[in-house]
């Protein structure tokens, strides 16, 4: 049996696989995070996060199976909102602000322990 | 029912309207991107920033709350993908069971939120006067927290009257089974589903070690 469009008709085996895969590396995602690993549990949980939106948007949104137009329009929100990162944090990150002793300026996020308030 | 009842102006055919649908859909899933994307930018910055405060801030969301309603959405884009190979071989049963359940895991979805909610206003933590929290800099990801939560909660209940008006019109065969129209509502669930699977760790996984 075929689709409308003649693709060949999937069966329920991978819309499950996946699932089983997503529930698995939610579960893994949620464990690390009470792993100490030093800084690292948020890159890695977003790591995850990351992994899990690629089979969801390939194997349940089907993307895997589209035309290469689809591909290229749904890769395009996420260029543009890089670029959009890129530009904001080339401003923030670079920002200078007064030293609190009073030396040369030094970048803003080098001294967020005295802007949280500590 | 023929494929000529799903057939709508202006496509010669139903291959070419599926493409449009396609292509449609995911434009606007582009524009949700922009959209959500402005927000996590916006989280991030001001986490980059005073990272101690979103740290102090964070350890108060309910990352079992948070944690049920993952899963809950997870299982409802996979009812929903097998809800769209169902309708694409002409399973009406099915397509129709896998569309109910999809609003149910949603609207369980909804349920738990509305418990989490009320835990959170009952604890105060909404951004304003007598907020419980210090440095004054945590109310800035409880308002992270309102509005992405708040915006995602709106989408997903969109979602699920999209779905329901769906399921009722195959239900009382207003359309065939293999109409398009299932795939543009399938993609808007998925990238609701997508949204939560970055929030969680944004909201709940924050330093818990």
């Amino acid at each position: 049996m075929s689709n409308p469009d003649g693709r060949p008709a999937r069966t329920w085996h991978r819309p499950i696989a996946v699932w089983i895969a997503l529930v698995v590396l939610a579960l893994a995602s949620l464990g690390s995070a009470y792993i100490p690993l030093r800084g690292f549990n948020t890159p890695l949980n977003l790591a995850i996060a990351g992994v899990m939106v690629i089979l969801l948007w390939l194997f349940l949104m089907d993307l895997i199976s589209l035309d290469a137009l689809i591909g290229l329009i749904a890769v395009s929100g996420l260029v543009w909102l890089s670029f959009m990162f890129a530009l904001t944090f080339s401003d923030y990150l670079s920002r200078a602000c007064e030293a609190p002793g009073g030396g040369p300026p030094t970048f803003c996020v080098d001294q967020k322990v005295n802007r949280d308030g500590f | 029912m023929s494929d000529a009842a799903a057939l709508r102006e202006p496509w010669p055919d139903l291959q070419r309207q599926r493409e449009g649908v396609t292509v449609g859909i995911w434009l606007f899933i582009a524009s949700e991107v922009l959209f959500f994307g402005a927000l996590f930018l916006g989280y991030t910055v001001y986490r980059t920033l005073y990272p101690e405060a979103f740290r102090i801030a964070a350890a108060e969301t309910n990352v079992l709350y948070g944690s049920v309603n993952l899963l809950l959405l997870l299982t409802s884009s996979a009812a929903m993908t097998i809800a769209v190979d169902a309708s694409q071989q002409e399973k009406r049963r099915t397509t129709l069971v896998c569309l109910g359940l999809t609003m149910l895991l949603g609207t369980g979805f909804l349920l738990v939120k509305g418990l989490e909610y009320s835990d959170d206003i009952a604890k105060g933590l909404f951004p304003g006067p007598h907020f419980p929290l210090q440095p004054p800099q945590t109310q800035l990801f409880w308002a992270f927290y309102w509005v992405m939560t708040g915006v995602h909660a709106i989408h997903l209940a969109t979602g699920i009257g999209v779905v329901g008006v769906f399921a009722f019109i195959l239900w009382r065969r207003l359309l065939p089974l293999g109409s398009p129209a299932i795939v543009g509502v399938a993609t808007y669930w998925h990238f609701v589903d997508t949204v939560w699977i970055i929030l969680f760790p944004l909201l709940y996984l924050v330093d818990r070690s």
